[in-house]
């Protein structure tokens, strides 16, 4: 088999964004490994629009945008292998991989690109009461049903969490026929972005209960019918005497969103428990030199496009990487302060250029101020009318006040006004 | 005079955009970031629109995502959907390419992916 310079795991949006830009930067012996049948990930069941805004200025749906992607694989020199399953990766930058044509092979590139997606969060760890029966689906199983497979899962849904895919799922099924009855979020705000809330659930006078749980499915083959109750916003526990029942043939559940990240972790690369991903400098390099991580494999993502976007860097990066121009001198810790959940990445080498930090808040508050510190002091303050955890922030940290830093850290906070 | 808030849906950044009304008529807007949120916040005061977008039947058996080229009027969002599912194309076909000519006024729907 041919000896590859770069070998890019997952052939996503990611992974196709990360190989073109590698190609385009100057590595010329790339190889993506897909277990799919088919360049694209997720994207292909993806039939709705809200795509490609950002980097194409176009509103494309997922399959749009996909093809797009793969487009510019196929122009380039790119291998691309199908339907084929990476086993492990080394810290010693191996990748064990196994296909028909093939069998079980190793191959020892220079640099490897992780971008491997993410899955759903599931839902045994939901804990949820009663019955155990037919009817209940992961959200973005139930895409694939509706969009791939070409069936309808049910005829009258409630779904579970306010995730993204729950509401996508929410309109879709509507469309095709199906009554959603509610979502239920146990938060006080939805973890979807507000578009999707408006155009999905309120468009159809679909209800969103925040604060509430399901309590109880019913059914014994089939699920029959769901209740839910109110929680203590304190303590999320159901409130008794709340509760409101539904007659059901299906439920969904639309709990976020988690990074797929066995492979790294067997290759022993530091992790953050934040991210749920690996630890990464902003060439989106982890631990491991020459291991490098993008997508949503990193962190979860709100939007395509910016995966695309971290894909480039890690991209650009390796090549950097594999001619030895990555010039790392010093490192500053990125660390997440008063109510920003993550920061990424979590370290900045310098010199560097401009470095695009992307974190999120851990709750929605009001008229907040985004304080940058070096040490306590404050280099960088920023004013913004409303967040949410559901939308991803964003600073940029200059390259003078990156070189310029003494104590080694910068911290990123949120001070609130009122919440 | 009536105020009314709304979410734009054009883009993820969701803007919330105010409108005040005069007798139906919008005399402002405030709160888009950039231009289309305008569009969008006119139009929903007196005609929403949406972009359909679905999964229609073809002749080899797969499905074949497709959407409007346009956004149509929300209230026909079912009509269009009962055309959709009333359709089965023929492939080979191209990302693009016009499925059903004017499914709503002069939007089109069209294939979001490449099929052979
Ligand atoms: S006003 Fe512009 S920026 Fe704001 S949500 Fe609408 S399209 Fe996006």
């Amino acid at each position: 088999m041919k000896n590859y310079d770069l070998v890019v795991v997952g052939g996503g949006p990611a992974g196709m964004a990360a190989a073109v830009a590698a190609f385009d930067a100057g590595v010329k012996n790339i190889l993506i490994i897909e277990r799919d049948t088919k360049l694209g990930g997720v994207l292909n069941q993806c039939v709705h629009n809200g795509f490609g805004l950002t980097r194409f200025k176009e509103n494309l749906a997922g399959p749009e945008y996909a093809e797009k992607f793969s487009d510019e694989v196929e122009k380039r020199d790119i291998d691309v292998m199908l339907s084929t399953m990476v086993l492990e990766v080394g810290a010693d930058k191996t990748v064990t991989a196994m296909n028909s044509e093939y069998g079980v092979f190793t191959l020892k590139p220079m640099a490897i690109i992780l971008a491997m997606g993410c899955r759903e969060r599931s839902k045994g760890a939901l804990n949820i009461a009663g019955a155990r029966s037919a009817g209940i689906y992961s959200a973005g199983t139930a895409q694939r049903y509706v969009n791939i497979e070409g069936y309808l899962p049910g005829k009258n849904v409630v779904i579970l969490g306010s995730g993204d895919i729950g509401l996508i799922m929410a309109r879709r099924m509507t469309l095709e026929g199906a009554k959603v009855h509610a979502v239920c979020e146990i938060m006080p705000f939805s973890s979807g972005l507000k578009r999707n809330i408006v155009q999905c659930l309120d468009d159809f006078g679909i209800p969103l209960y925040l604060n509430h749980t399901i309590v109880d499915i019913q059914g014994k083959e089939r699920v029959t019918g769901v209740t839910i109750a109110e929680v203590n916003p304190v303590d999320k526990k159901p409130i008794k005497g709340t509760e409101i029942h539904f007659d059901c043939d299906t439920v969904l559940f639309s709990v976020g969103l988690i990074p797929e990240n066995e492979l790294t972790k067997n290759a022993g690369i530091p992790m953050s428990p934040r991210t749920k991903g690996a630890i990464v400098n902003q060439y989106r390099e982890t631990d491991v030199e020459g291991i490098f991580a993008c997508g949503n494999v990193l962190h979860v993502h709100d939007l395509v496009d910016f995966a695309s976007e971290e894909a480039e860097i890690a991209g650009r990066s390796a090549y950097e990487y594999i001619s030895g121009k990555l010039n790392k001198e010093k490192t500053v810790n990125l660390i997440n302060g008063a109510n920003i959940g993550y920061v990424l990445p979590q370290k900045i080498t310098v010199p560097s250029g401009d470095v695009k930090v992307f974190f999120r808040v851990t709750n929605v508050f009001k008229n907040v101020t985004f304080k940058v510190k070096d040490g306590d002091e404050v280099v960088i303050s920023k004013k913004k009318l409303t967040v949410a955890p559901g939308e991803m922030e964003t600073i940029v940290l200059k390259s003078d006040l990156l070189s310029a830093n003494k104590s080694g850290n910068i911290t990123i906070e949120l001070e609130a006004q009122n919440d | 005079m009536t105020e009314k808030l709304l979410t734009c849906v054009e883009c993820p950044r969701g803007c919330q955009i105010t409108v005040t009304l005069d007798d139906g008529k919008v005399v402002s807007v405030v709160g888009n970031f950039c231009p289309r949120g305008k569009v969008y916040a006119e139009n929903e005061c007196v005609n929403p629109k949406r972009v359909v977008t679905s999964t229609m039947n073809s002749d080899i058996g797969v499905l074949v995502p497709v959407r409007t080229d346009k956004p149509v009027l929300k209230a026909n969002i079912f009509d269009v959907m009962k055309k959709i599912n009333a359709t089965t194309c023929k492939t080979p076909i191209k990302l693009g390419d016009v499925i059903i000519a004017n499914i709503d006024g002069d939007a089109n729907l069209i294939a979001s992916k490449t099929v052979k």
